[in-house]
C-alpha cells in the first residue's frame, strides 16, 4: 500500500520518538529525519534503524522537496518561523509541534476535518492536548463556563531546557486554545514540574466554574471523550471523574506514555506526539 | 557578627495561607503603616503561592495582585516592597506588573532542584536593576550538595540572594546547620533562611542560620503563615536582642506591630496541631493543611493515612490536585 512520506526536521527527544512512531504507522513512511548536528543522538539512531539520516537542516529540506509530502517540525518557534518559508514555497503539509502558532490549533479528538486542508497546524502543548478534549467535553453539558483552570504536573526528567525556558509561552499558549476550544470566558494555566524517582507520569487536572444541569450527562460526556483520546494516546486515563465541590467541578486525567523511544513517564511527550502523528494519519485518509 | 540581619516579614503573603487568601486591601495598608513603624525592613505581600497564583488549585485571592500590590506600594516607604513569584504560576505580565508598581525586592522561586526555570525572570529583575532572590522551596527535598548547585545557578542569573524555604517545615537545627554553613561558605552573595514551625523548631531554625551565616531571616507577626505557622516574629527579634545581634527593628518596636496585629487580624493566630505536625513529619508543602483538612472531613477519611499517601507520592508545592485523587482512593477503600 502508498503511504504518506513523511519527513522529521528536529533530532531531538521529540523528533526520535516521532520517527519510531511513524514507522509504526500503517500510513505514513518516515523518509528521513533531519538535524543540525552530525553528531546527535537522534541521527545516530535513525541510520541504525535505516532512515536518511541529515545534519544538512531546513537546506536539506530545500534541496530534496520531491522526497516527502508532510513534515513534522519538532524544532523551535523560532526556526519553525524561517522553515515554514520554504515548506510554503513548496506547498508541503507541516504538522508544528513548536509554540509557533502560525498555522491554526489542533487537537485530533476535536478538529481534525477542519485542519485537513491547512498548510500549517499546529499541535499547541503537551497540557493543551491533555486538557482540551476534556475541556470541549465539558462545554457540551456546560450552559457557560466562567473559568476554567488546567494544572500540569510534568516529571522533571521529561522537561527539558527548551520547556523550562518557556514556561511563560506554555501557559500563555496554553491558556488562550483552552478558550478557544471551550468558550470559557476566562482560563488559567499552571505547570509543575516534579523531581520525584521514579519519574511521575503527567498529571493534568481542570477546574470548571459555570452552569449545568446534569452531572450524570457531564461524566458520561467525559468519558466517551477519554475513550477517543485513548484511541490514540493509550495511556491517557481519567483518575478523578468529574467531581462536583466547592461550586466547581474537578476532574483530572493522567498520561502514561507509550515509551516507543521516550521513557513511558514522559507522557507529556507522547501526548503531543501522538496527536501529530494522527493528524498526519487523517490527512492521507482525507 | 557586625552584619544587620535583614528583617523579611511575609505575613502579608505567607500569612494568607493561613487566612485563605482572604487579607484585605484593608488590612494591608494597616499592617504596612504598622510594619514601616516598627523598621521592618521589608514587607512581602501577595497570594500565598505568590504573584499569578490566585486559582481554583490553591485558593482564589479576595484581592487581585494589583490591588495589593498598589495598597502596598502607597504605605511601604523605609520598609522595602517583596514579592514572592513561581515560574509556573506566574508570568511574565505578572512581573512587568510588579516591576512597573515599584515592587523593591522579587523573591523568583521554585521546587529546590528546579532553578533553572528561574533564569529568565531573575534576569529581568537585575536588567531593570532591582534586588531579586533566588528562592529554593522545599529544602528538605534535596542533599546540601545539590542545593549548593542550584543556588550557584541562581548566583549566576544574577541573584543579589539565596534564600532556603523550609517550606514544609521538616527541618531540625543539625539539617540547617549543615545547608546554610555549606551555602555560607561556597556562595558569593547573601544567604537568607524561612521557616516553618510544624516542628516547633521555627525560631530555633532561624538563631541556627544566623550564627551559620544567614543575613535574611524571614518572620511573621505571630507566626501567621502556612501549616502551623511560620517563625513568629515577636519571639525571634526578642532572642536576637538578646544575644546582641544587630538588626533595624528591636522588640519594643515590635512590640506595637503585634498589638496592631491584633487589630488587624482579629487576634488570630496559627498553631501547632497534630495535623501541622504530621505535615511537618511527612515532609509536605504547609499549604496542604486546609485543603486536606476540608477534603477529609468531606470524604470522612482518616487524614494521617492520606498525609502518608501525599507523602509517598514526593508532591511539590503546587500539587494541591492530588489531594483530592488520593482522598478518593481511600475513601473507595
Amino acid at each position: 500500500m502508498e503511504k504518506l512520506r513523511v519527513g522529521i526536521i528536529g533530532s531531538g527527544k521529540i523528533g526520535t520518538d516521532l520517527l519510531f512512531k511513524t514507522m509504526k504507522s500503517r500510513y505514513l513512511e518516515p523518509v528521513f529525519l533531519v538535524g543540525r548536528n552530525k553528531g546527535s543522538e537522534g541521527l545516530q539512531i535513525a541510520k541504525e534503524l535505516g532512515v536518511e539520516a541529515s545534519a544538512g537542516g531546513i537546506e536539506f529540506l530545500e534541496e530534496n522537496t520531491n522526497l516527502y509530502d508532510c513534515i513534522f517540525d519538532a524544532t523551535s518557534a523560532k526556526s519553525h518561523l524561517i522553515n515554514n518559508k520554504i515548506f510554503k514555497r513548496y506547498n508541503k503539509t507541516v504538522i508544528d509541534l513548536t509554540p509557533a502558532k502560525l498555522g491554526p490549533f489542533c487537537v485530533p479528538s476535536i478538529n481534525l476535518n477542519d485542519c485537513v486542508n491547512q498548510q500549517n497546524v499546529n499541535m499547541i502543548t503537551c497540557g493543551g492536548q491533555a486538557a482540551i478534549p476534556m475541556a470541549y467535553a465539558l462545554k457540551q453539558v456546560f450552559k457557560s463556563i466562567d473559568y476554567l483552570e488546567v494544572v500540569s504536573s510534568i516529571s522533571s526528567d521529561s522537561a527539558g531546557i527548551a520547556t523550562r525556558e518557556n514556561i511563560d509561552e506554555y501557559l500563555t499558549t496554553t491558556e488562550q486554545s483552552l478558550s478557544f476550544f471551550s468558550g470559557a470566558k476566562k482560563t488559567k494555566a499552571i505547570l509543575n514540574i516534579n523531581p520525584a524517582k521514579p519519574s511521575v507520569y503527567m498529571q493534568t487536572t481542570l477546574y470548571a466554574y459555570g452552569d449545568f444541569d446534569d452531572l450524570e450527562l457531564m461524566v458520561s460526556s467525559v468519558e466517551k471523550m477519554e475513550a477517543i483520546v485513548s484511541s490514540y494516546v493509550p495511556g491517557y486515563k481519567l483518575v478523578i471523574r468529574p467531581t462536583f465541590e466547592k461550586n466547581r467541578i474537578t476532574l483530572s486525567v493522567s498520561v502514561k506514555g507509550q515509551g516507543d523511544f521516550l521513557p513511558e513517564y514522559a507522557g507529556n511527550l507522547d501526548i503531543i506526539n501522538c496527536a501529530a502523528i494522527m493528524t498526519a494519519e487523517h490527512k492521507f485518509l482525507n | 557578627m557586625n552584619q544587620k540581619i535583614i528583617i523579611s516579614d511575609p505575613t502579608l503573603r505567607d500569612g494568607n495561607h493561613a487566612l485563605k487568601h482572604q487579607i484585605s486591601c484593608q488590612q494591608i495598608e494597616q499592617y504596612a503603616v504598622a510594619a514601616e513603624k516598627a523598621k521592618i525592613d521589608v514587607l512581602e505581600v501577595g497570594h500565598g503561592n505568590g504573584l499569578g497564583a490566585s486559582s481554583s488549585l490553591l485558593g482564589l485571592s479576595k484581592e487581585s495582585d494589583i490591588s495589593i500590590l498598589e495598597t502596598a506600594r502607597h504605605n511601604c516607604e523605609n520598609t522595602k516592597l517583596g514579592i514572592h513569584f513561581i515560574p509556573g504560576f506566574a508570568k511574565n505580565s505578572d512581573l512587568e506588573l510588579a516591576l512597573s508598581i515599584g515592587v523593591d525586592i522579587f523573591r523568583i522561586a521554585s521546587h529546590c532542584t528546579e532553578a533553572n526555570v528561574t533564569r529568565r525572570y531573575i534576569e529581568k529583575v537585575k536588567s531593570s536593576n532591582k534586588i531579586a532572590y533566588g528562592v529554593l522551596m522545599m529544602s528538605h527535598m534535596a542533599n546540601v550538595d545539590e542545593l549548593l548547585e542550584q543556588a550557584s545557578l541562581m548566583q549566576g542569573y544574577g541573584a543579589d540572594g539565596i534564600i532556603i524555604m523550609d517550606s514544609a517545615g521538616f527541618s531540625t537545627p543539625t539539617l540547617v546547620r549543615n545547608n546554610i554553613n555549606h551555602l555560607t561558605k561556597n556562595l558569593d552573595i547573601e544567604v537568607g533562611f524561612h521557616a516553618h514551625n510544624n516542628l516547633g523548631l521555627a525560631v530555633a531554625n532561624s538563631l541556627t542560620a544566623i550564627e551559620c551565616g544567614a543575613t535574611i531571616i524571614d518572620a511573621c507577626v505571630k507566626g501567621i503563615g502556612a501549616g502551623a505557622g511560620n517563625t513568629q516574629l515577636e519571639v525571634l527579634i526578642a532572642v536576637l536582642e538578646k544575644q546582641n545581634i544587630p538588626m533595624n527593628t528591636s522588640f519594643k518596636d515590635v512590640v506595637d506591630l503585634v498589638k496592631s496585629a491584633d487589630e488587624i487580624f482579629d487576634s488570630f493566630m496559627p498553631s501547632i496541631t497534630c495535623s501541622t505536625i504530621a505535615s511537618g513529619m511527612y515532609g509536605l508543602f504547609s499549604g496542604y493543611l486546609s485543603h486536606v483538612e476540608r477534603i477529609s472531613d468531606s470524604l470522612n477519611i482518616d487524614k494521617y493515612a492520606l498525609y502518608e499517601r501525599l507523602r509517598d507520592r514526593k508532591l511539590v508545592a503546587g500539587q494541591e490536585d492530588i489531594i483530592l485523587e488520593e482522598a478518593n482512593i481511600l475513601a473507595s477503600g
